[in-house]
Order: C-alpha cells, then sequence, then structure tokens
C-alpha cells in the first residue's frame, strides 16, 4: 500500500470518526450527571441536521440556520426530560433508560412524518476545494467538526474541573440522594444536563450533514456507533469519548484497507466491534474510564 | 453497569436492523421516482361524444393490496391514487364486459403480515376475481403462496428476482422491470457504449445493493466484464472515501454503484473529493431528483437504467406513447400531481388485467390465466409486455433507457 492509501484511509477514519466522537460527547454529558445511557442521542443529531436544512431552506444564512437548529433541538432536550425523564426521576435508572429508547423511536416517526423519507443536504461551511496531503484529500468540513468538537471538550472540562455548578453536576452522578442532602438542585441538574447534551448532538448533527446527508432514520447508525464510541472511550469522560470515536472510525476505516482483498468493507463493523469487545475485556472501564472502587 | 451496556448494545443494534428493513423495502421498489406512463385501455375516457351505456349487473371485484402507510408509503400513495382514478375511468366507459368494476384497496402498511391477512380478507370477503399488489416485495412474497393456492391471479408492482425466479408462478405476473433487468442494461451499456473490460462494484449491503451485486457477478462474463473490485456500505454510512480508495487500488476502468439514496450521492461526492474521475454506473434506485439535490454537482455525468417513462420523448413506439401520454394527463387532472413510476405500475395491473379479461370474455380464473399468458404487445409506462407460460415478467432489455445527468436534469445516454 502507498503512503498515499494508507492516509486516505486514515483521513477516512478521522471523518467517521469525528461524527462518532461529538456524538459520544452526548452520551457522556447526560451519562455524567444521571446515570442514564440516553438511547435517542443519535435523534438529537438526526433531529439537528434536519432542522438545520429546513432553516437554511427557508432563507436562513447558514450561520443562522446552525444556531436557530442547536437552539431548537435544545427545546425538545429540555421538553423531553420534563415529559419522559421527570417523572421517573425517583424510579430505577432501567426504567429511565427504557424511557429513552421509546423517545428514540417516537422521535424518529415524528421527523419522518415532518420531514419525509428522503435524505436531504447542506452545504459545507466552506467552500473549497479537498485538502491535499501526499496525495490524500480531506475536505474542509472535517476540519470544521474537528475543532468544534476539541471546542467543546475543552469547555467541558473546564465546566467540570473548574466551576462549582460542574462539581455539583458530577456529584449528582455519583450519589442523587447525598447530592440532594447536600442542597443540590437535582432535578434542576438533570434539566440542564439535557439541554446540554441535546445541544451537543444537534450540533454534531448540523456539521456533519454537509459531509453525509441526513434523514430520519440516520440517526439509528450514529447513535449505535456514537455509544459505541462512548463506551470505547470510558463512559463519562470527554476526553475519552472523543478518543474512543476517533478510535472506532480508524478501526473501521484501516479495517477496509488493510486486509487484502476484496469486499471486506462488509465486515468493518464487526471487526471494529470485536476489538471493541477485546479492549473492554482488558480495560473494562475503557480507554480513559477511571476505574471505580466498588464495595461488593 | 455491565448489564446496562450489554443491554444497550443489543438494543441499539436491534434498532439499526429496523432502519434496516425500512431501507431494504424502499429499495426494492424504488426503481424510479419519476415521470411517465400510460393509459393502455382506459385513456380515452373524456371524449365520450358517444353514449356509453351504463354498466349493470353484479360489480366485478379487483382486490388491491397498497403500502399507503409506512415506509413505504412513498411508493404506495400514487398506487392507490391511480387505482382510485382508474376505477372512475372504467366505469364510466361502460364498465367491463357490461358490468360495473369496484377495485377493493387494502393498505398492508408496509408490513408482510398485514399483507397476507388482507389478500385473505379480499378473496373471502370481497370476492375479488384477481388480486394486485402488493407495493414492496416482502408483502408480494408473502401473498404469492396464497393466491397460488386459491388459484387467483395476481399482478405485482414489485420488484425482486424471487418473485418470478421461484416456483410457484402459475398464478403470479409482474409489472415493474425486475432488478435483473436494470442490471443487464446497465452492463450493455458498459460494455458495448463504454467498450471497457474491468469494472468495480460499489453496493448497499441491505436486499436491493446484495442482489444488484448477485446479479453483475453472475452476468458480468457474459458482456465480457471482470469484477475487479467489490466493496459494500450501509444505507445510512457518513463517508465512503475508504472502501472508495481500495476500489482505486484495484484500477478499474468504471464504477458501478447499485444502492438507493443516500449512499450512491455520499459515494459520489466522495469520489470527486478522491479525484477519480472513472465512469460512475448508477442503479435505477438513483432514478429520482433526490439523488442530484443530494449530490449536486458531483451527479453530473452519472449514468444509469430507468423506465421510459422517466423522459417521455424517449418512447418511440407510437402505441405506448399515446397510451403514456394520455395516463400523465389524466393523473395530472385527477390529482394534481406528476406520476411517478408506481403509479405507472398500478395502471399497468389494471390495464392487463382489464386487457385479458376483454379477451378472455370471462371472470372465471382459469380463464383470465390463460388470457394473461397470451399478452402480446400489450403497452403501458413500464413498457410493451410479452407474457407467455414460462415468462411473468412480460418485459425485455429494450423497455429500459439510460439517462445521464446533465445540468441537473435527465438526458438520453445513447
Amino acid at each position: 500500500m502507498s503512503l498515499q492509501e494508507f492516509l486516505q484511509f486514515v483521513f477516512a477514519g478521522i471523518t467517521s470518526g469525528s461524527v462518532y466522537a461529538l456524538t459520544a460527547l452526548g452520551f457522556t454529558l447526560i451519562y455524567n450527571a444521571t446515570g442514564i445511557i440516553n438511547f435517542a442521542q443519535g435523534e438529537f443529531v438526526m433531529l439537528g441536521g434536519l432542522a438545520a436544512v429546513s432553516l437554511h431552506s427557508g432563507g436562513a444564512p447558514l450561520a443562522l440556520a446552525a444556531i436557530g437548529a442547536v437552539a431548537v433541538v435544545t427545546v425538545v432536550g429540555l421538553l423531553f426530560e420534563l415529559l419522559a425523564i421527570r417523572p421517573l426521576l425517583n424510579a430505577s435508572i432501567l426504567a429511565q433508560i427504557i424511557v429513552t429508547v421509546g423517545a428514540s423511536l417516537a422521535l424518529r416517526t415524528a421527523a419522518m412524518l415532518v420531514w419525509g423519507r428522503e435524505a436531504v443536504a447542506l452545504p459545507a461551511f466552506t467552500e473549497r476545494a479537498p485538502l491535499s496531503v501526499f496525495g490524500a484529500t480531506v475536505v474542509a468540513q472535517t476540519l470544521w467538526v474537528l475543532g468544534v468538537t476539541a471546542l467543546i471538550v475543552i469547555a467541558l472540562q473546564v465546566f467540570y474541573r473548574r466551576t462549582m455548578l460542574g462539581k455539583a453536576v458530577r456529584a449528582c452522578a455519583v450519589n442523587p440522594m447525598a447530592a440532594r442532602l447536600l442542597g443540590i438542585p437535582y432535578g434542576r441538574v438533570v434539566l440542564l444536563t439535557f439541554g446540554a447534551s441535546a445541544a451537543v448532538a444537534a450540533a454534531g448533527g448540523v456539521l456533519i450533514t454537509p459531509i453525509s446527508f441526513m434523514s430520519y432514520s440516520s440517526g439509528a447508525l450514529i447513535g449505535l456507533k456514537g455509544f459505541a464510541a462512548a463506551i470505547l472511550g470510558g463512559l463519562g469522560s470527554p476526553a475519552g469519548a472523543v478518543a474512543g470515536g476517533l478510535t472506532l472510525g480508524l478501526l473501521e476505516s484501516l479495517s477496509v484497507g488493510l486486509l487484502p482483498w476484496s469486499g471486506t468493507s462488509g465486515y468493518k463493523d464487526a471487526i471494529a466491534f470485536l476489538i471493541l469487545l477485546l479492549v473492554l475485556f482488558a480495560r473494562p472501564q475503557g480507554l480513559l474510564g477511571q476505574r471505580s472502587a466498588q464495595k461488593v | 453497569m455491565a448489564l446496562v451496556v450489554v443491554l444497550g448494545l443489543l438494543l441499539f443494534a436491534g434498532l439499526g436492523c429496523g432502519g434496516d428493513e425500512t431501507a431494504t423495502d424502499e429499495t426494492t421498489e424504488d426503481t424510479a421516482a419519476s415521470t411517465d406512463t400510460s393509459a393502455g385501455e382506459t385513456t380515452d375516457t373524456s371524449e365520450a361524444g358517444d353514449e356509453v351505456a351504463a354498466p349493470t349487473g353484479e360489480p366485478i371485484v379487483f382486490g388491491a393490496l397498497v403500502s399507503a402507510t409506512g415506509p413505504a408509503a412513498a411508493l404506495g400513495e400514487q398506487e392507490r391514487a391511480a387505482l382510485e382514478m382508474l376505477e372512475g375511468q372504467l366505469n364510466d366507459r361502460g364498465g367491463l364486459l357490461g358490468r360495473p368494476v369496484e377495485i377493493v384497496i387494502e393498505d398492508d402498511q408496509s408490513n408482510p403480515n398485514e399483507a397476507v391477512t388482507a389478500t385473505n380478507k379480499l378473496i373471502q370477503q370481497d370476492g375479488a376475481v384477481a388480486i394486485i399488489g402488493g407495493t414492496i416485495s416482502p408483502s408480494t412474497l408473502a401473498m404469492k403462496p396464497i393466491t397460488a393456492r386459491e388459484g387467483i391471479p395476481q399482478v405485482t408492482m414489485s420488484a425482486a428476482n424471487a418473485i418470478t425466479d421461484e416456483p410457484p408462478i402459475e398464478w403470479i405476473w409482474r409489472t415493474p422491470p425486475k432488478d435483473a433487468l436494470a442490471v443487464a442494461r446497465a452492463l450493455t451499456y458498459v460494455s458495448e457504449k463504454l467498450g471497457i473490460t474491468r469494472i468495480a462494484v460499489l453496493h448497499d449491503e441491505n436486499a436491493f445493493g446484495s442482489s444488484g451485486l448477485a446479479e453483475i457477478e453472475k452476468s458480468a462474463a457474459d458482456y465480457g466484464l471482470e469484477v475487479v473490485a467489490k466493496e459494500s456500505y450501509r444505507t445510512d454510512e457518513t463517508d465512503l472515501t475508504a472502501p472508495l480508495t481500495k476500489i482505486r487500488s484495484s484500477e478499474p476502468e468504471a464504477l458501478v454503484v447499485w444502492g438507493t439514496n443516500p449512499g450512491p450521492a455520499v459515494a459520489a461526492k466522495n469520489m470527486d473529493q478522491l479525484g477519480m474521475d472513472i465512469p460512475y454506473i448508477g442503479s435505477h434506485g438513483i432514478a429520482n431528483m433526490t439523488f442530484i439535490d443530494l449530490a449536486g454537482d458531483a451527479a453530473e455525468g452519472v449514468v444509469f437504467p430507468a423506465g421510459k417513462m422517466l423522459i417521455p420523448e424517449s418512447i418511440t413506439d407510437p402505441a405506448q406513447k399515446e397510451v403514456v401520454d394520455g395516463f400523465i394527463a389524466a393523473f395530472e387532472e385527477a390529482t394534481g400531481q406528476r406520476p411517478n413510476t408506481f403509479a405507472g405500475h398500478a395502471f399497468d395491473s389494471v390495464g392487463l388485467l382489464v386487457d385479458a379479461i376483454e379477451r378472455a370474455g370471462s371472470t372465471e380464473p382459469g380463464d383470465i390465466q390463460q388470457a394473461l399468458n397470451e399478452t402480446t404487445g400489450w403497452a403501458g409506462p413500464d413498457g410493451i409486455f410479452n407474457y407467455s407460460e414460462t415468462d411473468h415478467d412480460g418485459l425485455e432489455v429494450g423497455d429500459l433507457i439510460m439517462v445521464r445527468i446533465e445540468g441537473g436534469s435527465w438526458v438520453l445516454a445513447e
């Protein structure tokens, strides 16, 4: 394999991986505050992309459409918490997780009714020819995805480590009862988290629509890969989510590229998930997750 | 925690599959959302200067099964509209054999299980003399054993090869070009028009894409072609530069992409990004404006097979032209919409049955069966039909055209 081909596989992995990373961040946010895994996360990504396309085709400039879409989906996230999660706040985590599964189906069906079944596109944020490195190419939009992902990770790290509210959020995940006893408004923290997570997911949806288009059903695959990335990186760690996403993307594209015979692209999911399982056997806490001491 | 993770993976895997099935259904049928068609015998309705005797007696019942709701609704909606319109047209011009015609339409909600229930109901309760449908191949395959057992003629509007490749076929006929025909049309173009020998295939992993690959591999040698690389992708894949890079290393002279949106549009954009300038041959799954909207400039120069309805001017047969123009005009008047491929399938289904019953002069299943098998040169939107006892597909490669995308629109490629 030539250097050009190898680099092209790496770029392909980074392109897909950056999408997975951004989705994994949304999982991390909610898990950090509540211990819930939100299976509607991929649907928030899908809603962000579709909302941006609608706003843009309705005449809004691209930047405004992007911000508007994030705002709309944030409201959806807040409503989701108030209507679906809030009534179950005192039930088991498992019950809350199952509610998110139902919500994902409901959101997908609603999106099909609103936007129809066809995929839609959004123009690239920067109109320019693909960047070329030793003959391998990458589109500018991928750099947008990576850049925004980096910004979000830095903002989250600062928030969790340096602010009182961030520490309160983390406390809620560790022990909701104790957090409440200490005067942390648990309900409001959960609400805030769902809003923020929906916003991050929507931003992801807006950013990737120029690369991969968006349809009502796109959320399922993105959600699955984002979830796997979050687990791989270590649930709860923003930096881990990014590491997990990029690792998963690279695993997929290199498994296509490095296996010599033809037709291996059909097995890339299987190969990637096999490696994911092996990693979790060796490091159950994920790549960057913290091992939690648990009394047995 | 571990339990939750495992549960999660399982759930997600389930969700993923759900999505896939949906895509598959759509794909199988998504032959060509376009425009065209005909109006066999039912068209010359409105010129009724002559007095037509009003039909009398017991109505002749056709049972139709469409996917008017659910994932395949985009396909079934116009089929239902066309069936409703045709029922009115038939009765306005005096019915069939002097009797009124009633088309009872059931909706399977894009679900083969519902199709089974509805088919039984149409035959047992409504007394249908023939069944039209279904919209999607899984439904058709579920209905087929019932009509075969009951001995009731069924004219399907779906395209999967298995419908007429696997026995029993005594009681089932088809209106859309089957998937193998589209492959044959595309490969003919590649070998004769492009005059090359080395092709690569990039296909969707769903039923539509993988049956396309199987058909291409089976028949490539007949066209003097060698498949030097084959890669696959999932319908909602975000980026296809990895499989394309791998394909490029095998140095094919043309790339055949078999799938439905959005995958083929991602592939077109990624080929631009990689600077791959070999010809892009698509499937009939991209014979719709969605592909052009998604791929934008990258769609330019893409060539694919489609029914002649996509470019009505391409119809050379005068009888077919008249039928198609008449159907387009009548459908536009009735619904305000341009008829797509699927409306055309509905038109052909009704038209072929009416033609057979008129020739048979009877509505006995055995007589309709024999008359359908004797259908020769019947022209409709999908092409010119010639059924026989062994050929229940009726169409040939010449009923499809190769279309090139130029300036965001469709032109004949040859």
